[in-house]
């Protein structure tokens, strides 16, 4: 709907018009406030805290990540690329090969994510049901936005 | 006010060609610091709900001459809607 209000703009005569194509939606999935008497829209983007999550790096040896597995309480690591891109996913069953041997080589490929702009309750709901504690969110490019909890999505819902 | 370089590029590119920009999140934070004019096109009801700070409500079945008179053809102006689906 936004490009054709921008085009018409356009036709009218204004000479500085942008289009804000992601929306509404888009901006709540980054968490920035908005107005308005509600109901609020609640998704899982407003939520999804990157400093939850464990990370490494593709070229990283499974040595560290078991390490990293051991001194904190995260029971998995986030496999990036230099673009922060999600390739894959490290957890305790991983890392208990040969400890010089390179995380891609290991680790799980393809873990499930989602987008920020999933709907939180229908998630939450989801999550329950399949007793998914976590899971890990990223822009539709693949990069890593943070991870989101049940009981993250519990309070968000809860506040309406 | 300090301005991104994509941001000035936005600007930049969008002066005097009038062709509509495309514009991230992002930019339009760095937009808004520059007080532009924001436009929720969406029914008044969804507006109602909720919008984004400062937005004004001009719905699409509503763009007419007479209610977009109250914006500047000349300073840049920012419209969107629920997403781009």
């Amino acid at each position: 709907m936004s490009p054709r209000a921008a085009w018409q703009l356009e036709a009218l005569g204004f000479t500085q018009v942008h289009d804000y194509a992601e929306g509404k939606l888009d901006w709540i999935a980054h968490g920035f406030p908005v107005e308005g008497n509600g109901p609020h829209f609640a998704v899982a983007g407003q939520v999804a805290d990157r400093d939850a999550v464990l990370t490494c790096k593709v070229g990283g040896l499974v040595r560290d990540v078991a390490d990293s597995l051991e001194s904190v309480p995260h029971h998995y690591c986030v496999v990036l690329n230099d673009h922060d891109v999600v390739l894959g996913r490290m957890r305790k069953k991983n890392v208990q090969g040969p400890p010089d041997q390179e995380v891609e080589v290991v680790m799980e490929t393809g873990p499930t994510t989602l987008r920020p702009k999933e709907p939180a309750k229908a998630l939450l709901e989801r999550m329950k049901k399949k007793k998914v504690p976590e899971v890990i969110v990223t822009t539709k490019t693949g990069r890593l936005i943070g991870a989101v909890t049940q009981e993250a999505l519990e309070a968000l819902v809860s506040r309406g | 006010v300090a301005v991104r370089a994509g941001t000035r590029a936005a600007l930049a590119a969008s002066d005097g060609l009038g062709m509509p920009i495309d514009i991230s999140a992002r930019q339009l934070r760095e937009l808004l610091e520059q007080q532009v004019q924001l436009v929720e096109v969406l029914p008044a009801g969804e507006y109602e709900e909720e919008h984004l700070p400062g937005a004004i409500n001009i719905p699409l079945k509503s763009f007419t001459s007479e209610n977009l008179s109250q914006l500047d053809r000349y300073k840049p102006v920012v419209v969107y809607c629920w997403d781009d689906n």
